[in-house]
């Protein structure tokens, strides 16, 4: 083990993704009865027109899913992908995992890979628990006595021993997701690639799979992680990897990179509300605009938390009613979705 | 520790050490396959019997009673309903039977296993071949009828039986081939998935399954041995019946030639897409 060390566990060198869309407008598979429907078409037009551009080629657009990304991990990180729906993280790990070919570029990866980009992929659902584990552990690279070796771990982090001979059609969901997890975790593999799997299964079961990664960074495994719960990122990967539109953003520690992701995705810090249908507020009041300024009184996405900042924003009275009171209070939310605290004004004044 | 580089097009080189390392792979994708047919049935593995035991029944019934095709060799065996399965028809029909299940379970193998293609890496070539194994189980089943049949009839086979591994070989090398090309074209287009049951329909009237090779005149011998399951056939009954039957050699090399055009051809093609299949499923 000695030689591996500071050897870089996956090197990436410029690649690119490429794929054609656009061309099936209704079908995701082509029809042999379409392509020679076209050909056809394609020479009748090219008699007819000789000089005009060929209709097939405009039809056809290019979508580069990743592009360029070069890129080095070490043996034994973990490292951490974020980005927004559709910035290229699947399909990097897809590429990693050599499912599909790259356009360009090159991957040098030192030793096996284990990709889990779903749980239960080739589970079966008239199978039992237990024909399975056997079933699901070869489709992922493991020989049948690596598997008889790890059985009985498996079936204990899993947790549903009882149902073992139960066809998993009859398992509840939490069971299903428990048990193709813990076939998965048990791999051994050199590079371990994990996509948002653990979105799926109660908070007891997450906290035991982020567990079961951490270990297995522990031990000297890379470990690639793709998640949009920033708080597994966090507390999992010492890296980070922003990706958007198929490039890297940023590559650096975990913490900069969720802050660069909420900046990317937070849109304008000020907003001005012109439409009369979009109006947030009830009969009483609208709100109108809504600015965000930090420390220095700009405008601004970003706010230092050590400073004081205004958020100013903008009412129309809407109620006759003199008697009713506006009391601003703001809800504060973590990017989870979790009320963190609630605001209240010290001296309440009221308006009339 | 292994080192592997991805690049375009240079998948070639892990290629077949990788179905080496996946080589269980095969195995229990075969054994998934078998164990599902069975389950959640109440006499369970006895299907893998009956089916073939009905579907000899009706053969023999249809083609030898009914249109009383002529058999070959005269194959003198009682003349009883039951008895009726001279092992001359089911002789020809093993094979056609195992090309038939191979071709069209292999041909929608990746479309059924589409899920497991796109969110897993292993030699795509493992999910055909495992269809095809199968079907082969399925055979030695009804091989073993066969061989019942022989022992009830008291039928001692020659020394040309010796040959048979070689046909079963053959038959083996055929069903692959044309399932990986129905394979492959079936992933990008699904035209394919129709006309499969209608290769297979066709390819009972066209193959000496319920008749004899001897009544296809001189005339037609070169197109009708084309059909590369005619030499598969054809070497079966010569090896298991006997006796004076004959086999038309010239005929036999064609269809050995076009076996071997079509399993390259297949895995060639085979490998040629299959880097795409997780982009078109």
């Amino acid at each position: 083990m000695q030689m591996c060390f500071n050897m870089s566990a996956i090197k990436i060198e410029n690649l690119s993704k490429k794929y054609i869309i656009g061309h099936q407008k209704q079908e995701r598979y082509t029809a042999l009865r379409d392509v020679l429907m076209h050909k056809m078409r394609g020479i009748g037009q090219r008699l007819r027109h000789p000089l005009s551009p060929n209709r097939e080629e405009i039809n056809i657009e290019e979508f580069w899913a990743l592009k360029d990304i070069s890129l080095k991990i070490q043996q034994g990180d973990r490292v951490g992908i974020i980005g927004r729906n559709g910035a290229g993280k699947s399909t990097l790990l897809k590429v990693l995992s050599r499912i599909t070919e790259p356009t360009n570029g090159k991957i040098h990866l030192n030793g096996r890979v284990a990709s889990l980009l779903e749980v239960g992929t080739g589970f079966h659902p008239e199978l039992s628990g237990r024909e399975n584990i056997y079933l699901n552990d070869a489709i992922l690279g493991m020989g049948r006595n690596e598997i008889k070796r790890k059985f009985d771990e498996i079936v204990d982090f899993s947790g549903v021993e009882k149902f073992l001979d139960t066809p998993v059609k009859r398992y509840s969901s939490g069971m299903y997701v428990r048990l193709a997890f813990a076939v998965a975790a048990h791999l051994e593999p050199e590079i371990l690639v994990v996509d948002e799997v653990l979105a799926v299964g109660d908070a007891q079961f997450q906290k035991k799979c982020l567990g079961k990664m951490e270990l297995a960074g522990k031990e000297e495994r890379t470990v690639l992680f793709v998640s949009h719960n920033m708080a597994a990122v966090t507390s999992l990967c010492q890296r980070g990897i922003l990706l958007d539109s198929g490039r890297i953003e940023y590559d650096g520690s975990t913490s900069i990179g969720i802050v660069q992701y909420y900046s990317d995705s937070s849109g304008s810090p000020s907003f001005l509300y012109t439409s009369q249908s979009k109006m947030i507020g009830d009969q009483s009041a609208e709100l109108v605009s809504a600015c965000i300024e930090n420390h220095l009184g700009e405008t601004s996405a970003e706010i230092d938390i050590t400073k004081s900042s205004n958020i100013t924003m903008q009412y129309r009275i809407l109620s006759e009613n003199k008697s009713s009171i506006a009391v601003p209070n703001f809800h504060f939310y973590t990017s989870d979705g979790v009320c963190a605290f609630i605001s209240s004004p010290k001296n309440l004044k009221a308006y009339s | 520790m292994t080192k592997i580089t991805i690049e375009a097009g240079r998948s070639e080189r892990h290629y077949w050490k990788d179905i080496w390392r996946y080589r269980e792979l095969f195995y229990f994708l075969a054994w998934r396959d078998i164990l599902v047919r069975y389950k959640q049935t109440i006499i369970g593995v006895a299907w893998a019997i009956i089916r073939p035991l009905l579907t000899m029944l009706v053969f023999t019934v249809v083609f030898g009673k009914l249109a009383k095709l002529p058999s070959d060799a005269g194959a003198p065996y009682p003349i009883m309903v039951f008895a009726a399965m001279q092992p001359c028809s089911h002789a020809a029909m093993l094979p056609w039977q195992f090309f038939a299940t191979a071709f069209a379970e292999a041909g929608n193998s990746l479309l059924s296993n589409s899920a497991m293609i796109s969110k897993v890496y292993f030699p795509r070539l493992v999910i055909p071949t495992s269809a095809v194994i199968v079907s082969f189980v399925d055979f030695l089943i009804s091989f073993s009828i066969l061989v019942a049949l022989m022992i009830w009839y008291q039928f001692i086979p020659d020394i040309r039986i010796l040959m048979l591994p070689i046909f079963i070989l053959i038959a083996f090398a055929t069903s692959l081939g044309a399932g990986l090309w129905i394979a492959s074209l079936n992933v990008r287009y699904r035209d394919f998935r129709y006309i499969i049951p209608f290769v297979v329909q066709m390819g009972l009237y066209i193959s000496p399954v319920g008749f004899s090779s001897s009544i296809v005149p001189n005339q037609w011998s070169l197109l009708y041995s084309l059909n590369p399951m005619v030499g598969v056939i054809d070497g079966f009954r010569w090896a298991i019946i006997g006796g004076d039957y004959q086999i038309y050699w010239s005929r036999f090399e064609l269809s050995l030639l076009i076996m071997t055009i079509l399993l390259t051809g297949g895995i060639y093609y085979f490998r040629k897409t299959e880097k795409t299949f997780a982009d078109v499923l």
